[in-house]
């Protein structure tokens, strides 16, 4: 790119942009954003069009050349972050490298100002704020939501508690949680709140609880703010690329259901119902679309008589789909617990492409839990309700692939029709009891199909007590299903 | 080639006259997609305003809008162009008696005088200038989107009997989805991406306030709260921006003037439609509430 540039004063300004962005795209291909070339020329392009100095101007630009799908902008978004950071020497680590008359000091100057001509608590310019006075300004300014009172609280947070060191190899997690404890946010929410409730005397609940929010929403403002500071001065300390490797976290769609942090659980909640609904969709369609069933003699003849009893045009009957019935079999215990659940919930989602769903969980004792689900809008509650009432445990807690096979074979076997579609979800993980392999030849023979799918990554099937294979070997289909993409691939392929 | 637009703000400031906020980036992506002459393909939930979008920018251009609504089973004939085989027959039959040859009544009958415009194709050969909106494209099977791509991209349409008629302006398009399903890369590629979410607590407050006739500003901040508070939950379908100013409407109707808790829970239906949700809100109304009741004291 730099090659065809001309070489006039005006372009070859503009040269470190274009050579940024080209990384930048790199990094976002790296992260799995799918970004192709027309759509890093429209970028080029659009930047040209947009005043440079404005950040947001030029961020949204980006954004709407460069991502096209919603689920990808956190990953943008954070990587947009590190690789436009504002540098510069005041967001160095280093406290020898500090500018005495810099602008970190300018930034205690103006809160102090702030604080006195309000309050009149200042200590005057250059001598900096004890913690008790940072801490009040940090009640004054989530008080007033007042934003540039904010970030600059944040910086000092960050530049006093996180005890940021060059070079030091910590994650940024380490430096908000230090910064966040020295905060104690919680106290300050419940100082506001009892100050909103000294202020209003006859504030009702409702009100209160409103009010809470709204100075939740104005910590989590500070919270974010303290992150990106942080940000700021890793990537000043290390370097756009390094951060953007640490940085990188997996695509909401290909999140490991095993490994899921918190956070990543929430995501995946959030993500699955509209994925379930795109699949409802795409499902229905499907079966609406597919024509051509056997000819309908009787609708044909009658067209014909428009053709003078020539029977022109076929007409077809509308073909019958065979609803599969499906059997869930899931296990529940902890390791693969939430991989069970995102299961399913989207079976129970998209249950109206089938005749009947029928599910059942087990650990090492099995039960049925399709009342649960029966006639309730609302599958979270059901999944929640699985998996506190749900019977379970025999002896002690522990996963027993064969003694729960055998209970579902025992009481529910001979309901396993030509029809029936039978899904074993688990890792096969069996702590060396009985494998009673048998019973899935068994199901095999009676079900219509029977697959298993295992939420671990292939490669450690079979090692220790895994015994997938063992199972493995009498059903139809054995499918490592470890994220979303997966499943829903699964799913779809199903139906 | 001239632009539309002078700049980002002069794009804000002619969607506000015609009672549209925009934010940042809206406004950002419009004017964008005037300079580099690309359509916009706008996603996001319900009732978030991607339609009015369309039209307001219309509006304030003073452009007429040309809309084309997708639904399943939309055809070329329906979107694109068809011929007026009744003209067409008709200008046949007048030929019948005189000794005209038929070459020369198949070069007749094939020109633009037959042709019945449909809305891609009324919009590029436009003189005057117009808006385009193709309405929920999420709508079409995937093998009708490509009818798009030729339209998008270069803005012409191929006529095999007339050959390529090419656009005459480069109309402002604007693409709209429900995301009900994937739309294909190719699409996607030719158009700028807006992502429309639920507004800001206070953009939406701004919202009700332009668009509620004789709301308070008190009233106007209440209701943008709560309904972001609703938002938090985890509902079916979140209250959209249109019923949030349903809501502030009836509220206004009713002369509430400061929601109350007994308020909220006898109006939520207007914001929520699902049992299921306005069950949850409610719960969550009071739930919450009999927690602070309790804090007092333990404080």
């Amino acid at each position: 790119m730099t090659a065809t540039e001309p070489t006039t004063d005006g372009p070859t300004s503009d040269d470190p942009i274009f050579n940024l962005l080209e990384g930048f795209v790199t990094e976002l291909r790296t992260a799995g954003l799918p970004v192709s070339l027309s759509e890093n020329i429209d970028a080029a392009e659009a930047v040209k069009h947009i005043p440079l100095e404005d950040r947001t101007a030029f961020k949204y630009a980006l954004a709407a050349t460069l991502v096209k799908n919603d689920a990808h902008w956190k990953t943008f978004e954070t990587l947009f972050e590190v690789y436009f950071s504002l540098r510069g020497s005041e967001y160095a680590i280093d406290p020898d490298a500090d500018d005495p008359f810099g602008e970190l000091d300018l930034d205690e100057d103006e809160m102090a100002e702030q604080a006195s001509g309000d309050n009149g608590q200042g200590q005057g310019g250059g001598d900096g704020l004890s913690p008790e006075e940072l801490a009040e300004l940090l009640y004054q300014a989530l008080m007033r939501g007042d934003e540039t009172l904010m970030r600059a609280i944040a910086r000092q947070a960050v530049k006093r508690y996180a005890g940021m060191e060059p070079g030091r190899p910590v994650g940024g997690t380490y430096y908000l949680y230090r910064t966040l404890r020295n905060l104690d946010l919680d106290g300050v929410l419940e100082r506001l709140m009892d100050q909103a409730k000294a202020d209003d005397e006859n504030m009702t609940p409702f009100d209160e609880r409103l009010e809470r929010n709204e100075y939740e929403a104005r910590i989590e403002k500070l919270r974010k703010e303290i992150e990106a500071e942080i940000r700021r001065r890793l990537v000043a300390d290390r370097g756009a690329e390094a951060m953007a490797k640490t940085l990188r976290k997996p695509l909401p769609e290909d999140v490991d259901f095993m490994h899921a942090s918190r956070e990543e659980m929430a995501m995946l909640r959030r993500a699955i119902y509209p994925l379930t609904r795109k699949l409802a969709v795409r499902l229905a369609r499907k079966r609406r679309h597919k024509r051509k069933g056997p000819l309908d003699f009787r609708n044909t003849v009658r067209h014909s008589l428009s053709y003078g009893g020539v029977p022109a045009e076929p007409k077809f009957k509308h073909p019958k789909p065979a609803k599969p019935e499906i059997f869930v079999v899931a296990d529940i215990s902890g390791s693969v617990a939430a991989f069970a659940r995102f299961t399913l919930h989207l079976v129970y989602a998209i249950s109206s492409q089938f005749s009947r769903v029928r599910s059942f969980v087990f650990i090492d004792g099995l039960d049925e839990v399709t009342d649960f689900f029966e006639g309730v809008d609302d599958i979270t509650e059901a999944i929640h309700r699985v998996n506190t009432e749900a019977d379970v445990v025999w002896v002690d807690g522990h996963s027993d692939y064969g003694h729960a096979l055998e209970v579902f074979w025992d009481n529910y076997g001979k309901e396993i029709g030509p029809k029936t579609t039978v899904l074993i979800l688990g890792d096969a993980r069996n702590n060396y009891h009985a494998s009673q392999a048998w019973i899935t030849k068994e199901i095999q023979k009676r079900a219509r199909k029977l697959f298993w799918l295992n939420p671990e990554p292939n490669a450690y099937w079979n090692t220790g007590d895994s015994i997938v294979g063992e199972y493995g070997a009498h059903c139809d289909g054995v499918f490592e299903v470890r994220n979303l993409r997966q499943l829903e691939r699964f799913v779809d392929n199903l139906v | 080639m001239t632009h539309r637009f002078e700049s980002v703000d002069a794009v804000r400031d002619g969607l506000r006259s015609v009672d549209y906020l925009a934010d940042e980036s809206i406004a950002g992506i419009v004017y964008l997609a005037d300079r580099l002459g690309k359509p916009v393909l706008i996603e996001g939930p319900a009732g978030t305003g991607k339609t009015q979008l369309a039209k307001s920018v219309a509006e304030m251009s003073g452009a007429r809008l040309i809309r084309l609504q997708c639904y399943e089973g939309l055809d070329e004939a329906k979107a694109l162009y068809e011929w007026n085989y009744k003209k067409q027959l008709l200008r046949i039959q007048v030929e019948k008696g005189d000794d005209t040859s038929w070459t020369d009544i198949q070069d007749d009958i094939f020109s633009d005088e037959f042709l019945l415009p449909r809305p891609l194709l009324e919009a590029i050969t436009a003189d005057d200038p117009v808006v385009l909106l193709i309405d929920e494209v999420d709508r079409v099977e995937l093998e009708t989107e490509a009818l798009l791509l030729e339209i998008l991209s270069e803005y012409q349409v191929s006529i095999p009997e007339l050959g390529t008629v090419e656009s005459k302006q480069i109309p402002l398009v604007f693409l709209t989805s429900n995301n009900t399903r994937e739309l294909s890369e190719a699409l996607k590629r030719r158009c700028l991406f807006l992502h429309l979410d639920y507004p800001e607590m206070e953009r939406e407050k701004e919202i009700v306030l332009t668009k509620v006739p004789d709301i308070s500003d008190n009233l106007a901040e209440q209701v943008a709260r709560i309904v972001r508070s609703v938002r938090q939950l985890e509902l079916k379908k979140h209250p959209s921006v249109s019923e949030t100013l349903d809501w502030a409407r009836t509220l206004v109707l009713l002369g509430i003037d400061k929601i109350d808790e007994q308020d909220a829970v006898n109006t939520v239906n207007i914001l929520l439609k699902y049992r299921s949700d306005i069950e949850k809100a409610i719960k969550d109304f009071s739930s919450n509430s009999a927690q602070f009741e309790g804090q007092p004291a333990a404080t």
